[in-house]
Formats: structure tokens, C-alpha cells, sequence
């Protein structure tokens, strides 16, 4: 059996479990798998991290800072730059190699959702205008991938920012003594949420397992506020959306963020 | 000078704390973390599976290929960055060939096993670290082995010989300094991995091997504990 027929079989088994209203692993459409854990501060070497599991998907985040020169066009702010690696440690199927588009796909998504929603008020990275500027490095690690690494990563970027703290810095010398952490925290003014609404067939469900991302026909990663402020966007996946459907992903998306926004 | 106290009143011959586990990534065939004091190795195995392009089988046995990479945040400086580096490569070599002795993998023609080591927090060792990780996740794979394998860095810092070098003992400099990357098959007797940086005299490198082979038996009781508790078989701690 050919894989294309074997996804197609896969694709039509999951249809007939969504009718009945389960999935795979029995549960409910909107529903995640459990437990949803977050641990703050996991590494010591970096400035900020967090480790975020929802059901066997293992993300870790790091947000190292370094000192850097601004953008010529906005010379007194800071910014982020969010990277992610699939780590082939982390499913069988991916592979070495420079950053793939999944990759580079779903660090833009983590990073829209955070510079979108304006969460850090990137004036406050500012040391000295025109020169010198905090640069927020974060990046994402799968440990295992068992689905939806987009929310894991998004849940877990924003509690590694949450815990960082800004390492000594000698105006003087120029360097950042990164032994000595100091209590200053990054500012966050918002917290938002990435939720991946899946439609396959005519269903729309969140949270999916690594066999249902294999053949999903359109997904909409929604990043929302807490007060159901749209922050970012992104539509993946064959299929088209209808208006209408859109609507009813982003009011999932909305109301499943307050559900994620408690975890953290 | 001389040396006279290690950070944390730790003995000149003592390990940092080590904490091992067994089975901690469910998408691979065997998996392991590996914790030496604030150095942390995560290790997951793939196979034996097919191996492709296809120039690159073996017809009579199955290759081994392992990878080691320090995550970006895992530096105690600035961010590293991602892709091997010419560093990451070596130890990527030498880890290979730190384990390949204590595997048979006669049965698997064409096919590989994949071992991927990834660290998510370093402080001196992490090579050594990264091979007894391995070591464990190969077994967790089911795949057969003559032994395990145990690592540890031991050495020589001024005067004194030491076992398992932290960042201040390996960037001493009030005195010379010799960091020897060690591993071993505790079983077997024999060293699957051996480099080093510095100077020592002969009497004293053999001196400093005999404290890896202890140092190993420990660690070796270690990753033993680890793998019977991922399968809950009799216990001896």
C-alpha cells in the first residue's frame, strides 16, 4: 500500500471518528490533551526559559539577551528574534540540517504573536539611542513532537520571557557580566495566546496529535489578547476557508486562549 | 600555589551530582537523559532503520551515526549558534566511536542507528555527559550491547588529580591544567574514548585513569539504576 493511499485511508478514519464526535485518542473536539504543564526557569544558563508539555509534547524555550546596535529606522528600540529548530531528537522525521520551512514557519508564527500584540515595549529595550540596544534571542527546542509544536512553543516563548531576568551590564566596559543576573524583568503588558484550529473535512478541532497534522486539510494558528484582541494570524494547510468558517475557528481560537491563558 | 579546595567542598576524587533517567522522549526508540551537576545531556535513539541516500549503506552491517549539539541557550555566555560547528562535529566523531564497541550491529545490513544528542544546559563535561546519555538510550532501544558505556572527565589541576572537571577547574589559571575526557566500558575494562587538553606526566595520566575507572563504576551503577527503574525490575540502590 502506497503512502498516499494509506494517509487517504488515515484521512477518512479520522472523518468517521469526528462524526461521532471523538478522535484518535477519544477525545472531544475542543478538547486538549491533559496535563498541560508549564515550568518556569529550567535553565540556568540561560537568562530566561520555560518548559511547556501538553500531553506528550515537550517544548523547551530559552531567551538568551545580548547588546546590539539598532535598526537604522527605529534607533531607540530593542527587538526579538525568535528561532526554532525541529530537533530530529525529537520525531522520527525530522532531519539535520539548516532551519527547513516548518521550521522557519513556526518561529515567525511564535514571533508575530509576540511583536504583533506588542506584548514588550521594545523602547524600554533601549540603552542608548542609536547604539546600543537589548536584543531579546529566543529559541525554540522541541524535546518530543507529538503535535501542535505551534502552541507549545507560543505557550512556552511567552513564560520564558516571563521568567527572564536581565543579566549585569557595564556601560562602562561594554560587556554583560552574564554570571551576575539582576532583578530586572522584561515588562509584559500583554499575554498572547497562538491557538491552531484544525479543519479537516467539514470539522474543526484543536489540539492535534502528530497522525492528525498528517493529513489535515486547512489550519488557522490565531494568536489572540486576553480581551480577544486578534494579534497574528496564519492560515496553513491545502484547503480553503470560508468566511464563515474563519469566524467560527477564531471564536474557538478566542475561547480556548482564556482556557490556555490559565495555565500559565 | 596550590589547590586546595573544590566549589561546593567537593572531594578531589567525587563526581558532581548525577541524576539519570530512562524513557523521556516517547517519539524515539530509546531515550535518556543525563544530568552532571548543572551540565544536562539529553540523548534519543532512531532505529535500526533504513538509511538513505542509499551510498551510504552498508550491505554487510549497519552504521552508526550520532550528533551532538548544544542548544542555543545552553552557554554560559552568549547565545550559541545553531549548526555544527567544527567543535560539534568532533565530539559528534568521538562519540561515535565511544560507543560503537559495545554495539553489534551485524544484524542490521543497510540499515542505521541514529543517535542524537541534545543539550539543553552545559557547565564543563558535556561530551562526556552526552556519551552516557546515549549509552542508556541505546539500551532503552532494545538494541543488543556487550556493556554500557560511563564517561567522566578527570584531570589534573595544579597539583592536584581531580575527577570530573567543572568550568572554574578547566579555565584555571594559576596553574597548569590537564582535562582528560574519559569513557569507558566498566564491564570490559576497556576505553572507548580518551583526549586531552593540557599537561600531565605519564605516572600521573595513569594515576588520573585509574580514578575515571572508579569514577565510571559509579556512574555505571547509575545509568544500571535508571534502566531498571524504567522497566521496574528489581531494584538495588
Amino acid at each position: 500500500m502506497g503512502l498516499d493511499k494509506m494517509y487517504k485511508n488515515l484521512h477518512n478514519h479520522i472523518v468517521k471518528l469526528l462524526k461521532a464526535g471523538t478522535r484518535l485518542d477519544g477525545r472531544r473536539l475542543e478538547e486538549y490533551r491533559k496535563p498541560i504543564t508549564v515550568e518556569y526557569d529550567i535553565i540556568k544558563t540561560a537568562e530566561g526559559s520555560a518548559r511547556v508539555k501538553i500531553g506528550e509534547t515537550d517544548v523547551m524555550v530559552g531567551v538568551k539577551m545580548e547588546v546590539g546596535t539598532p535598526y537604522p529606522d527605529v534607533p531607540d528600540e530593542g527587538t526579538i528574534i525568535v528561532g526554532a529548530e525541529l530537533l530530529p531528537l525529537s520525531n522520527p522525521e525530522f532531519e539535520l540540517g539548516p532551519p527547513g520551512i516548518q521550521a522557519i514557519e513556526l518561529a515567525r508564527v511564535v514571533d508575530r504573536g509576540i511583536r504583533e500584540s506588542k506584548a514588550i515595549d521594545f523602547k524600554k529595550l533601549c540603552i542608548e539611542k542609536g547604539k546600543k540596544v537589548w536584543l531579546l534571542l529566543i529559541d525554540i527546542c522541541p524535546i518530543n513532537d507529538a503535535g501542535n509544536l505551534i502552541e507549545a512553543s507560543s505557550l512556552a516563548a511567552l513564560a520564558a520571557l516571563k521568567s527572564a531576568r536581565f543579566p549585569k551590564y557595564d556601560e562602562k566596559a561594554e560587556k554583560i557580566d552574564y554570571k551576575e543576573k539582576t532583578s530586572k524583568k522584561i515588562e509584559l503588558t500583554k499575554e498572547p495566546i497562538a491557538v491552531n484550529v484544525i479543519k479537516i473535512d467539514n470539522y474543526l478541532f484543536v489540539d492535534p496529535i502528530t497522525e492528525e497534522e498528517k493529513v489535515i486539510d486547512a489550519r488557522l494558528s490565531v494568536s489572540s489578547e486576553r480581551d480577544g484582541t486578534l494579534c497574528a494570524l496564519q492560515k496553513g494547510g491545502d484547503a480553503p476557508l470560508t468566511i464563515d468558517e474563519i469566524s467560527k475557528m477564531i471564536d474557538i481560537a478566542v475561547e480556548k486562549g482564556k482556557e490556555l491563558r490559565g495555565v500559565l | 600555589m596550590a589547590y586546595k579546595k573544590r566549589l561546593e567542598d567537593r572531594g578531589f576524587e567525587e563526581t558532581r551530582p548525577i541524576e539519570a533517567k530512562v524513557g523521556v522522549i516517547p517519539k524515539a526508540d530509546g531515550s535518556a537523559y543525563f544530568k552532571i551537576g548543572k551540565t544536562w545531556a539529553y540523548a534519543a535513539v532512531y532505529g535500526p532503520r533504513n538509511l538513505y541516500p542509499r551510498f551510504l549503506q552498508d550491505p554487510q552491517k549497519g552504521i552508526l551515526r550520532c550528533n551532538y549539539n548544544m542548544m542555543p541557550f545552553s552557554g554560559s555566555g552568549e547565545r550559541v549558534r545553531p549548526g555544527g560547528s567544527r567543535r560539534s562535529k568532533e565530539i559528534s566523531l568521538v562519540t561515535e566511536k565511544a560507543l560503537l564497541p559495545v554495539l553489534d550491529l551485524n544484524e542490521y545490513p543497510n540499515s542505521v542507528v541514529d543517535v542524537f544528542i541534545e543539550l539543553p544546559q552545559t557547565e564543563a563535561g558535556s561530551r562526556c555527559a552526552g556519551i552516557c546519555a546515549a549509552s542508556m538510550a541505546l539500551a532503552d532501544a532494545g538494541l543488543a550491547m556487550k556493556d554500557l558505556v560511563s564517561a567522566v572527565s578527570v584531570g589534573r589541576v595544579d597539583d592536584k588529580l581531580v575527577v570530573d572537571l567543572d568550568y572554574s577547574e578547566e579555565s584555571y589559571a594559576d596553574g597548569t591544567v590537564a582535562d582528560i575526557p574519559v569513557a569507558m566500558m566498566p564491564n570490559l575494562g576497556k576505553i572507548s574514548l580518551l583526549q586531552m587538553d593540557g599537561e600531565i606526566s605519564k605516572e600521573e595520566l595513569f594515576k588520573a585513569l585509574e580514578l575515571a575507572k572508579k569514577a565510571c563504576k559509579k556512574i555505571y551503577d547509575v545509568q544500571k539504576n535508571a534502566l531498571k527503574n524504567r522497566y521496574g525490575v528489581g531494584q538495588n540502590v
